[in-house]
């Protein structure tokens, strides 16, 4: 009996490995077979993504995924990821797309494809209490400050300014630390600083974001490697050209209230004539 | 093996700055793209020997304290007073029926959040820091279910055992200290391993209140050098090998407190 569960096993390997292979090649084909496109987003990041007061998830990165959904004529699956899962679950397969907030860094280059022309660029800054007093980033040294795991910045600010980094798996729990007094800044992306303060939630009235932004790091969409170059990565290049070209960027940073990049503008400019 | 020249030439590289231990492993990362960063980058392996550090005091300090939350407990839970015994089996309610995660972020934010401020190096800090309440939470949390293993552990010594103890003079105290309890924990010993297991494991829910132990460590670590793979087999022995070095160090204990003739 457990011989032939072996050769069972066996025979179902040998089955699968070809298939597998064959998957790997084409994603495109692949979601207008099953109608359905996976992508990975967030949904604790407003005004990029998150969740609406009826629990759907909305937002500017939303927005977007349902323009490419459209353009195959497919539904949208949505999952919501964090930085420290998102590039697993797109290797893994279970997901196509990322569009989550994803910083374009070299390292991740590796490991994911990055869709050019970039669909936005954030830069770093910290959100803190008016009582803090900080004026430069030299400020936050020795200081305990609560961040994300796997925000690109985290390295680089903690190797440059000294802070204690205290560490969270979401944005929600560092924010929650950072009103419960556990830090005295918060280190993230300015762009969800600027609409938490802006979103007029009586909690933040005596917070600011002091800091100059720093280190402006361009975001990606995310393929698997295998996809970059294939028809579903030139696919989403395509893309993403129309939406500078056309402008519906800037429209849509609009719409969500999220302040003028210079970085959109510039590349709007660029490619309108091309 | 890609290039047993090219990997050579790699090996020679890299000794130049490295010993020949963290040399093989970073050509493994660079060419074989096998990334084991902790043993080559100081930086990495300082975190994750802090995190595991940090693992190792968590789980002996919450060992301990949910040891002795059982042993007061169960004898709490024998008392005359209605009251006591009413407050010993609220308190177990509690921890027994929320999830361990659960009762750590209500500590930490909720809680938290409403206890009074100390100043520690020119800010307001609360008064309980994140591995305090990792303490707190965890052992509270054990020691729910080791008053109830001890409970059971009690309540398997002999009334005839305990009767004699009143006969001969003992106090209630002093009977379970020298007659009761020592019966009793050898019979709880092999629940109680199993709970003190599941406690270690469990350490690693403070990972979410951004304690620094082994798997926020880890995380740190996979989320810049993105060597989730590598970091989790890691993870994996080395739990191994930590619940393995309490399971034999138990397993001694229970053989050396044995009572020749007294059980199986």
């Amino acid at each position: 009996m457990l011989k032939s569960m072996m050769k069972l096993a066996i025979g179902a390997f040998a089955l699968l490995g070809p298939a597998a292979a064959a998957q790997a090649q084409d994603t495109l084909a692949k979601i207008k077979e099953k109608g359905v496109i996976v992508v990975g987003v967030k949904n604790d990041y407003r005004p990029w993504g998150f969740l609406d007061p009826s629990g759907k998830i909305v937002g500017m990165e939303i927005d977007l995924v349902n323009d490419l959904a459209a353009r195959l004529g497919v539904k949208v699956e949505m999952i919501p990821v964090i930085a420290a899962n998102r590039m697993e679950f797109l290797n893994q397969g279970r997901i196509d797309m990322i569009l989550a907030t994803m910083g374009d860094t070299a390292d991740r280059r590796k490991v994911v494809g990055m869709v050019e022309p970039n669909y936005y660029a954030g830069g770093t800054n910290v959100l803190a209490p008016k009582s803090a007093n900080l004026k430069q980033w030299t400020d936050i040294k020795g200081k305990k400050v609560c961040a994300v795991q796997g925000a690109y910045y985290n390295r680089r600010v903690g190797q440059l300014y000294s802070p204690e980094l205290v560490v969270f798996p979401a944005v929600p729990d560092a924010l929650n630390a950072l009103l419960g007094g556990n830090c005295v800044a918060f280190l993230f992306d300015d762009t969800l600083i600027g609409s938490t303060l802006a979103s007029g939630d009586a909690k933040w009235k005596d917070y600011e974001m002091p800091l100059a932004s720093e280190d402006p790091q361009l975001w990606a969409i995310g393929v698997r490697l295998a996809d970059l170059n294939g028809p579903f990565g030139e696919f989403v290049k395509k893309a993403s050209t129309e939406w500078h070209k056309s402008g519906k960027l800037i429209e849509l940073e609009k719409k969500w209230g999220i302040k003028s990049s210079p970085y959109l503008k510039a590349t709007h400019e660029k490619l309108k004539g091309s | 093996m890609a290039d047993p020249d090219l990997f050579g030439r790699c090996m020679a590289d890299a000794r130049g700055a490295l010993s020949a231990f963290e040399a093989y492993f970073k050509c493994l990362a660079d060419i074989e793209r096998i990334n084991f960063s902790i043993f080559y980058d100081s930086l990495d392996r300082g975190r994750f020997l802090v995190g595991l550090w940090t693992t190792v005091k968590l789980s002996v300090i919450c060992l301990v304290a949910s040891v002795a939350i059982g042993v007061v407990g169960a004898w709490l839970q024998g008392s005359r007073f209605a009251l006591t015994r009413r407050i010993v089996q609220g308190y177990i309610q509690f921890f027994r029926n929320t999830p361990p995660l659960v009762q750590l972020a209500f500590f930490y934010f909720a809680v938290g959040a409403v206890l009074p401020r100390v100043p520690d190096g020119g800010q307001m800090v609360p008064i309980v820091g994140s591995f305090g309440w990792a303490v707190i939470a965890f052992s509270f949390f054990a020691g729910a279910f080791n008053v109830e293993i001890f409970r059971a552990g009690i309540q398997a010594v002999p009334r005839a055992t305990v009767e004699a103890a009143e006969a001969l003079g003992y106090s209630r105290l002093r009977a379970y200290g020298h007659i009761v309890l020592p019966l009793a924990f050898r019979i709880s010993l092999p629940a109680l391993n199993n709970n003190l297991v599941n406690l270690i494991k469990t350490t690693t829910l403070a990972y979410a209140i951004a304690v620094p132990e082994m798997l926020y460590a880890a995380a740190q670590i996979w989320s810049e050098v993105l060597n989730v793979r590598e970091m989790m087999n890691v993870l994996l022995v080395t739990y191994v090998a930590l619940v393995g070095l309490l399971v034999w160090v138990m397993g001694r204990w229970e053989r050396a407190m044995r009572i020749p003739g007294y059980s199986a």
